[in-house]
C-alpha cells in the first residue's frame, strides 16, 4: 500500500461558495491538486491560478497545414501531374481551389485540435479515471488535495480549513 | 416556488435543482423503453425496410429505375438531397452560431438539433451516392483519387466535387463538435450506473471526471469548433447553391443563390428542429427545459429567414425581368403559369405566406399551430427545391425536347427509405442519448436567475 495516493476531498454545493473557497485554501498555503464540477464554472481558471488554454494555437497551426496540403494537392494534380483545360479556365485556376481549400483547411483545424485536446486531457474509451466522487458528475463541486503534496501541513489542519471554507463535507479518498 | 431574475424570464422553468436536470434527462436513458418507443422505433425500421427495396433495385438495375429523362436529368434525387442538407444547417446553426453570439437558450435544444444535423446529413448522402448508378466506383469519381488508378484526377473546377469536400468535412465536424458534447453527459450516466451499463458509458464517456482544467479545454474547444462550423455552415449551402448557380441554365444561373439557399436551409432546419422537439418533450416531459419561450424564438427565427426567402423569391422575379434574357424571364413565367404552376404556387403559400403568421403572438406561442405551420414549412422548402430544379430543366432550348418529369415508384421508395433511415437514428438517438445537453443546462441554470434551486 505503499504507493497509494491519499486525498481530502472538500465537497461543495455552489459554484459561488466554491469559488470564494478557492482563494481562501490557496491563501493558507495549501496546494489543491484539482477541482471538479459537474458543469463549467465561470472564471474557475482565475481562481485556480490556470493559465489560458493553448488549444487555440493548435487549432491555428492545423489549420495552416490544411491550406497548404489542400493548394499543395490541387496544384499537383490539376497543374503539374495531368494538367487539363476544363472550361477554358486555365491549369492553376486559383478561385476555382478556394471551396475545397477552405474545406480542408475546416477540417483539419477541427479534428487537429480536437485530437490535441483528447491527448492533453487523456480522454480514451479506455481511460480509467479517477473518480473522487460519484455525484460531481451530477450536482456536487470537489475540491481534491493531495496530502503528499501538502505534508508541511497537519491532516487536520487542512480538513479544518476546508470545512471553514464552506464544504459540506470532508472526505478521504485514496487510489492506488 | 422558483425566485427569477428580474430582468429576464428563467430559461429552464419548474423550480430545477442541478440533481432534478440529472434525474430527468438521464432517466430516459435508464428506464427500459416503453411500448410507444418500440412501436414508433418499429415503424421506423419497417419504413426503412420497405424503402430499401427501392434502394436495393436502383443499385441492381442502375437509375433507369428513375423518373429522370434526357430532359430533366436532375428531380427527385437532388430535390431530397439538398432539402436534407437544408434541415441540417438548423443544427449547426443553434450549437455553432448561437454560442458566438451567446444565446444561452440555445443549451436545452442543441443536443437533439446536432443529432438532427448529422442524421439528414446521411439522409442527404444517400442521394448523390445513388445517383452515381454504380457506388462502389464512386470513390474514384469523388475523392482525389487517381481515377482507374491512371493518374487522371477529380476534377476541382467543378462545384459537385466541392460539394463532396463540403458534405464530407461538414459531417465530420458536426459529429465530433457533437461527441465533444457528449462526453461530459455519458460520464453522468456512467457515475449513475452499474453493471454492463457503466462499462458501455464509461468507455463513451472517454473517461471524462470534470476537472476545472479539462472544462477549460472544453470550453476552449467548443469555443474554436463554433467560430469554424459558423463560416462552414455558411459554406455548406452555398457551395450546395453552386451547384446550380455556376451553370448556365436560365433559372439557376444566378448570383442570389448562395443566400438564398442558406436562408432557405435555417429555415427548414428550424422547423424540422420544431417538429421533432415539440414531441420529444411532450413524449418525454420536458416542458420545463424546452419552454414556450424556445418555441417562440425558434418562430421568431423561422419568420426572419422565411421573409428572406420572400424576399429571394421575388427578387428572382424582378431581376429575371430587369435582366432582358428573354430565357431567364420564360424560365419564371413558365414556373408561375406552366404545367408546374401547382408546385410554385404550394411552395408561395407555404414558404412566404404561412411563416407570416408567426407575427401573431397566439400563433408562435401555441403548440398545436407551431407544429402544423413546422411540417408545412418542409412541405414547401421541398416544393422550393423542385421547383428550382425541374422547372428550369424542363423546357430547354429546343421546344422539341421539352418534357414532364413523372417520379417513379423506385424515386418515391428511395425518399421513402430516407425518411425510415432518419426516424430509426433518431429513435435509437432518444432512447440511448441523453436527449438535453445536462451539463451546459446546469452552467446556465444558475446565471439565468437570481436564487438558485437547492
Amino acid at each position: 500500500m505503499e504507493r497509494d495516493i491519499h486525498f481530502v476531498t472538500g465537497v461543495y454545493e455552489d459554484e459561488d461558495v466554491l469559488l470564494q473557497a478557492i482563494t481562501q485554501v490557496r491563501s493558507s498555503g495549501i496546494k489543491i491538486h484539482e477541482v471538479y464540477s459537474p458543469y463549467p464554472v465561470h472564471g474557475i481558471d482565475d481562481y485556480l491560478g490556470y493559465k489560458r488554454s493553448k488549444l487555440p494555437i493548435a487549432a491555428f497551426l492545423f489549420g495552416l497545414l490544411g491550406i497548404t496540403l489542400a493548394l499543395t494537392m490541387q496544384f499537383y494534380m490539376m497543374g503539374f501531374d495531368w494538367p487539363m483545360i476544363i472550361g477554358g479556365k486555365d491549369n492553376a485556376p486559383l478561385p476555382s481551389f478556394i471551396p475545397v481549400t477552405f474545406e480542408i483547411t475546416v477540417l483539419l483545424a477541427s479534428f487537429g485540435m480536437v485530437g490535441v485536446f483528447m491527448v492533453s486531457t487523456n480522454l480514451k474509451p479506455w481511460a480509467q479515471p479517477r473518480i473522487f466522487d460519484l455525484r460531481i458528475t451530477d450536482d456536487k463541486h470537489v475540491m481534491a488535495i493531495d496530502i503528499a503534496n501538502n505534508s508541511a501541513m497537519e491532516l487536520a489542519k487542512i480538513e479544518e480549513i476546508l470545512k471553514s471554507s464552506g464544504a459540506s463535507e470532508v472526505n478521504k479518498k485514496s487510489f492506488e | 416556488m422558483q425566485v427569477t431574475s428580474s430582468v429576464r424570464d428563467p430559461l429552464v422553468t419548474g423550480g430545477k435543482t442541478y440533481h432534478d436536470v440529472t434525474h430527468d434527462i438521464s432517466r430516459h436513458v435508464e428506464s427500459k423503453p416503453n411500448i410507444r418507443w418500440f412501436l414508433a422505433f418499429l415503424t421506423s425500421v419497417g419504413v426503412l425496410a420497405l424503402g430499401s427495396i427501392a434502394v436495393i433495385a436502383s443499385v441492381w438495375e442502375g437509375i433507369g429505375m428513375w423518373g429522370l429523362n434526357k430532359t430533366v436529368g436532375w428531380a427527385w434525387d437532388i430535390t431530397n438531397f439538398v432539402w436534407w442538407v437544408g434541415i441540417g444547417h438548423a443544427g449547426t446553426l443553434i450549437s455553432a452560431v448561437l454560442l458566438l453570439f451567446r444565446q444561452k437558450w440555445r443549451t436545452s435544444i442543441n443536443r437533439a438539433a446536432e443529432a438532427m444535423t448529422i442524421f439528414a446529413v446521411i439522409c442527404a448522402a444517400i442521394f448523390p451516392v445513388l445517383h452515381t448508378g454504380r457506388p462502389w466506383l464512386a470513390m474514384y469519381w469523388m475523392f482525389p483519387l487517381p481515377n482507374t488508378f491512371g493518374s487522371l484526377w477529380v476534377n476541382f473546377n467543378s462545384p459537385l466535387l466541392w460539394d463532396v469536400f463540403a458534405i464530407s468535412t461538414y459531417f465530420s465536424v458536426s459529429l465530433v463538435f457533437w461527441y465533444i458534447g457528449l462526453i461530459p453527459d455519458f460520464a453522468t450516466i456512467r457515475d449513475r450506473a452499474t453493471g454492463l451499463r457503466k462499462i458501455i458509458y464509461g468507455a463513451l464517456s472517454f473517461g471524462w471526471v470534470g476537472a476545472a482544467k479539462s472544462w477549460s479545454r472544453y470550453e476552449s474547444v467548443s469555443l474554436i469548433l463554433a467560430g469554424l462550423a459558423t463560416p462552414l455552415v455558411l459554406s455548406v449551402h452555398t457551395i450546395v447553391s453552386f451547384d446550380f448557380a455556376t451553370s448556365v441554365i436560365p433559372g439557376w444561373h444566378t448570383t442570389i443563390f448562395p443566400p438564398y439557399f442558406v436562408a432557405g436551409a435555417i429555415f427548414s432546419g428550424f422547423a424540422m428542429v420544431l417538429t421533432l422537439m415539440i414531441v420529444t418533450r411532450k413524449v418525454y416531459k420536458l416542458e420545463d427545459y424546452i419552454t414556450m419561450g424556445h418555441i417562440e424564438l425558434m418562430n421568431i427565427v423561422i419568420i426572419i429567414t422565411g421573409s428572406i426567402v420572400g424576399i429571394a423569391y421575388i427578387t428572382e422575379f424582378f431581376i429575371a425581368w430587369y435582366s432582358g434574357v428573354e430565357a431567364e424571364q420564360y424560365a419564371f413565367i413558365n414556373r408561375a403559369t406552366g404545367p408546374y404552376w401547382w408546385a410554385y404556387w404550394s411552395m408561395m403559400t407555404c414558404n412566404v405566406i404561412s411563416p407570416q403568421l408567426f407575427w401573431i403572438k397566439k400563433i408562435r406561442t401555441s403548440v398545436v399551430a407551431t407544429f402544423a405551420l413546422s411540417i408545412v414549412v418542409n412541405i414547401g422548402m421541398w416544393f422550393e427545391r423542385f421547383v428550382i430544379i425541374v422547372t428550369s430543366l424542363h423546357r430547354d432550348y429546343l421546344p422539341s425536347s421539352w418534357a414532364m418529369f413523372y417520379p417513379s415508384i423506385t424515386d418515391v421508395g428511395i425518399y421513402v427509405f430516407s425518411f425510415g433511415l432518419f426516424f430509426t437514428l433518431f429513435f435509437l438517438f432518444a432512447k440511448f442519448f441523453p436527449v438535453i445537453n445536462m451539463a451546459e443546462v446546469k452552467a446556465v441554470l444558475k446565471s439565468s436567475s437570481d436564487k438558485v434551486n437547492k
